[in-house]
């Protein structure tokens, strides 16, 4: 037998890798200087973002945060260079809230609890429709809580009492929800257990709500309206049972526009004069600021989505004479810029309307904005519907839906999930549009940041209302963008 | 055995129109015709007389008048004089001008970006998705104005350029001013020029032609299309006898030899910017606005285009190279034969609905004073003369227009580098 002894009779313990391979070393080395070109690159970009930041940061960092105006903080810097944050904080009020009655003239009260809490319903309102994670109860201890805080903050006995008893509610049951974990309360619910509301009824009635909050009034006016819904469904339901779901649909919106053109004024005036219960008026020029961003934003938003979508199937559908109205529609709006547009809503809109009729200068933006943002919606949903294979449309067919059922149970949830990026990118970019109304002169916050450069005070400030407002709009549609993944993440059925 | 049975030959029913699928459609469109022309119907005769209650009633005839105003930046002659036809006519090229530098620019930046934001480089890919990002969510608007007041405020105004010592000097050699006014840049002057041609006399859709330039133009096509034909000889022999002649330098002398004399014989010369007085004379001079609306816009719509770019090229499957490679292509030709078709049919179609969005978009000109057509016809000339419906019309015709060859135009190539399937 040879001699075997220069083989190694047990394993070698295992080595680390070599440090030049592994590690922090390891990965820049792998991504940062793998190559000349790349190290130059590196080396390039690494000085760029020094020059940029060395010239920003001691900009952005400067102690003039109390500064009451301009001068004051060329005292302050004493010949740095430096923002003067000054201007942002004595006017962001302003650049958030416009012109909104804030208590400083002679006879008025602070009436910016309003959008606050119309911004706060907002998203109690929004949270069942966009989040599934979020419980019922959560929902309910949240808008009774925001509505709770808002009467207590009110004063006045009435409304303290209220306010307290809603918080006592919200507090209740949220003492109910940290006191069952969630598989009891499964449980109980499959065992028959009474539920909380569906929260989605609130969703209902806050476009109704929102307005009256904003602009104030009567509150009969928007319950008016609401019962006109309210209406219209009875209407639909016991219609429906005598003569088939056709004569309900036409007998629901006649008797549903009957009661908004001849009746709702009349109960209005009728109920405001039995209880007047209502909130001081704010004109429209008194908007501004995000709030006024955030209002068109949002309801153009809201209201162009449902209107796309049909808008979409109507131009993918058979019919000749729909298809080619749909298709104008749609061609026109997107040929032409928003700033056209808007500056029909400020010269053109009233011409349109019959004689007398004045109509206020938001309401005709947000008219036009919406169908702007239709526009671009119905193509977005229209590449959904045409992404979707025509196996689904068969097999609806095949199932014996009808139009409306193939498109509601199967059609759509498909096609609007295939084109939740290209929504959210129209819903960003609408969100960006809104800053055109400065133009035709409303006060959103670019508009906003000329009036402050207006004052003396002020005159002479650019970059800190310029950075500002763009850092605003950023943290809005950044994050909007962020919830586009996420949803997308969230709806991917498909394996990965 | 099976029966064939015809369908119910009952008389007609009026309710077949709702029940029976061989009507309903039929109805149905009839009805929303009958309600879209009602709704139309409706909004004329509301404007029809609320325009009598105004007293203006529709013509056109005013776009002949003097428009009465300046402006400033402008690539044909035009003076106040001239008629608001003239004026829109002005501001549609100054609209037409800053879309085809946006779009140029745009693309340009876009594909540079797009791909560093696949390098593998660590940084470079962060900073191309900061700079993405930031451009994309945050308002062109907001950027439009941001530019105007970088250009203002840090630039230095012209008289910084006086005096023994100035505090600011012109640029690449003494050629180029920068100031908070504007961009002066050296024009190219003909001191033995041919002249102008003027078209269309004295009407408000004059223009000059430089003859000057019309000659070069055609020489130099000339000279390029003789160095086609030369190439294509060379082509010819090579495909003959299997060698190939040498014929850069032929080629490149046709075009560049005659195109050198022509401009000797003009005596085509640099005219510089001068400071005279308060400001800068001669040269061409790139106004404020101008440049900050096509900076803005380029670099915005850039973003958007960076993002499409990636989108293309992250589209095509890493099989595609690898098959090519496995052919045994040149990696250079990979790119230009493989990669680069497939990944276009992907990046057109947005592509082109991103230019339509930087060339609408151009209509923000009106925040920095930029006169382009929605300054001038939709700007002054609806406030002069009171015309909102007419101005209004012509301003959206014009838009339309544009929108709609320029997506009819791409439309076309994108029909031509579709994927052909039977």
């Amino acid at each position: 037998m040879s001699d075997l002894s220069y083989v190694r009779a047990e394993m070698l313990p295992e080595k680390a890798p070599p440090v030049s391979t592994s590690g922090a070393v390891g990965w820049v080395r792998e991504n940062l200087f793998n190559g000349v070109g790349n190290s130059i690159l590196t080396i390039l970009s690494l000085f760029m973002v020094y020059l940029v930041l060395s010239a920003l940061l001691p900009w952005v960092f400067s102690p003039t945060w109390n500064a009451a105006s301009l001068n004051d903080c060329r005292t302050i810097l004493a010949g740095h260079e430096g923002a003067c944050w000054g201007v942002i904080n004595e006017r962001w009020p302003q650049l958030l809230f416009g012109f909104y009655p804030n208590g400083s003239e002679e006879g008025t009260v602070d009436q910016r609890w309003r959008p606050i809490l119309t911004f706060v319903l907002l998203f109690v309102a929004v949270i069942p429709v966009l989040f599934n994670m979020i419980s019922r109860r959560m929902n309910w201890v949240l808008l009774l809580g925001a509505l709770g805080i808002a009467f207590v903050t009110r004063g006045g006995v009435l409304t303290m009492i209220i306010g307290v008893a809603l918080l006592a509610g919200a507090a209740y049951v949220a003492f109910q929800l940290f006191n069952t974990n969630k598989v009891d309360r499964a449980e109980e619910i499959a065992s028959g257990a009474k539920r909380l509301p569906n929260p989605l009824i609130f969703s209902a009635v806050f476009p109704f709500l929102a307005p009256w909050l904003l602009w104030g009034g009567s509150i009969w006016g928007p319950i008016g309206a609401l019962l006109g819904f309210v209406i219209g469904a009875l209407v639909f339901r016991a219609v429906t049972a005598v003569a088939g779901s056709l004569m309900g649909i036409i007998a629901a919106v006649l008797s549903a526009v009957i009661w908004w053109l001849f009746l709702m004024g009349g109960f209005a005036w009728a109920m405001e004069s039995i209880i007047s219960l209502g909130l001081e008026p704010v004109e429209s020029r008194k908007f501004g600021g995000f709030m006024l961003s955030i209002t068109i934003g949002v309801v153009a938003i809201g209201c162009s989505l449902p209107i796309g979508i049909v808008l979409a199937l109507g131009r993918q559908s058979d019919l000749m004479i729909v298809k080619s109205l749909c298709v104008g529609f749609i061609e026109f709006i997107r040929g032409v810029p928003l700033i056209t547009l808007l500056f029909v809503a400020s010269t053109l809109l009233n011409i349109f309307m019959p004689p007398g009729s004045n109509f206020d200068i938001i309401v005709r933006v947000l008219i036009m904005v919406t169908l702007f943002a239709s526009a671009y919606m119905a193509e977005v949903v229209r590449g959904g519907l045409a992404a979707l294979p025509k196996g689904q449309y068969e097999a609806a067919d095949a199932l014996g839906l009808d139009y409306w059922k193939a498109q509601r149970l199967i059609i759509m949830p498909q096609a609007l999930k295939i084109s939740i990026p290209g929504i959210v990118s129209t819903f960003i970019g609408v969100f960006k549009d809104t800053t055109l109304v400065s133009i035709i002169g409303l006060l959103d916050p670019l508009g906003l940041s000329n009036a402050i450069r207006a004052d003396a005070n002020w005159n002479g400030v650019v970059w800190e209302l310029y950075g500002f407002i763009a850092l605003m709009f950023f943290v809005f549609c950044f994050s909007m963008s962020r919830y586009s993944m996420y949803l997308e993440r969230k709806l991917r059925t498909d394996h990965h | 055995m099976t029966t064939m049975t015809d369908p119910h030959q009952g008389s007609f029913r009026l309710s077949m129109l709702i029940y029976d699928s061989r009507y309903r459609s039929m109805t149905i469109q009839i009805v929303a015709l009958i309600g879209f022309l009602t709704l139309i119907g409706w909004l004329i005769s509301n404007t029809a007389q609320n325009l009598i209650t105004l007293g203006k009633e529709p013509s056109f005839g005013f776009m002949l008048e003097p428009a009465g105003y300046d402006i400033n930046q402008r690539l044909l002659d035009y003076d106040s004089q001239d008629s608001h036809l003239r004026a829109a006519l002005i501001g549609l090229l100054n609209t037409l001008l800053v879309a085809v530098m946006g779009c140029l620019a745009a693309t340009v930046i876009g594909v540079v970006v797009g791909v560093l934001r696949l390098s593998k480089n660590w940084i470079v890919s962060r900073l191309m998705a900061v700079y993405v990002e930031g451009f994309r969510n945050v308002p062109v608007l907001l950027w439009i104005v941001f530019a105007m007041a970088i250009l203002i405020e840090t630039l230095p105004p012209p008289n910084a350029f006086r005096g023994e010592n100035p505090e600011a000097t012109m640029k690449l050699g003494e050629t180029v001013a920068v100031t908070n006014r504007g961009i002066y840049i050296p024009e190219p002057l003909f001191s033995r020029g041919i002249g102008d041609a003027h078209v269309f006399g004295d009407t408000s859709l004059r223009f000059d032609v430089s003859l000057d330039l019309i000659a070069l133009a055609s020489v130099f096509i000339a000279g390029l299309l003789i160095s086609g034909l030369i190439n294509r000889r060379a082509n010819a022999t090579q495909n003959a006898t299997g060698v190939r002649p040498t014929v850069w330098y032929w080629r490149l002398a046709v075009v560049v030899l005659p195109t050198a004399i022509l401009l000797w014989v003009l005596g085509c010369h640099m005219g510089y910017p001068e400071l005279k007085g308060f400001n800068f004379k001669g040269g061409t001079h790139m106004r404020n606005s101008l440049i900050a609306l096509w900076a803005a816009l380029s670099l915005y719509t850039a973003a958007f285009i960076a993002e499409i770019v990636r989108a293309g090229i992250l589209a095509v499957s890493k099989g595609q190279t690898e098959a090519a490679n496995a052919l045994g292509i040149r990696p250079n030709k990979t790119m230009s034969l493989v990669v680069l078709p497939q990944a276009l049919r992907v990046i057109i179609p947005p592509l082109i609905s991103n230019y339509l969005n930087l060339t609408k978009n151009s209509s923000l000109a009106i925040a920095v004073g930029y006169m382009d057509i929605t300054g001038t016809l939709g700007g002054i000339t609806l406030n002069q003369t009171g015309r909102e419906l007419e101005t209004l019309l012509m301003l959206m015709l014009c838009y339309l227009i544009i929108s709609l060859t320029i997506s009819g135009v791409m439309n076309w190539y994108n029909e031509s580098v579709k994927l052909k399937e039977r």
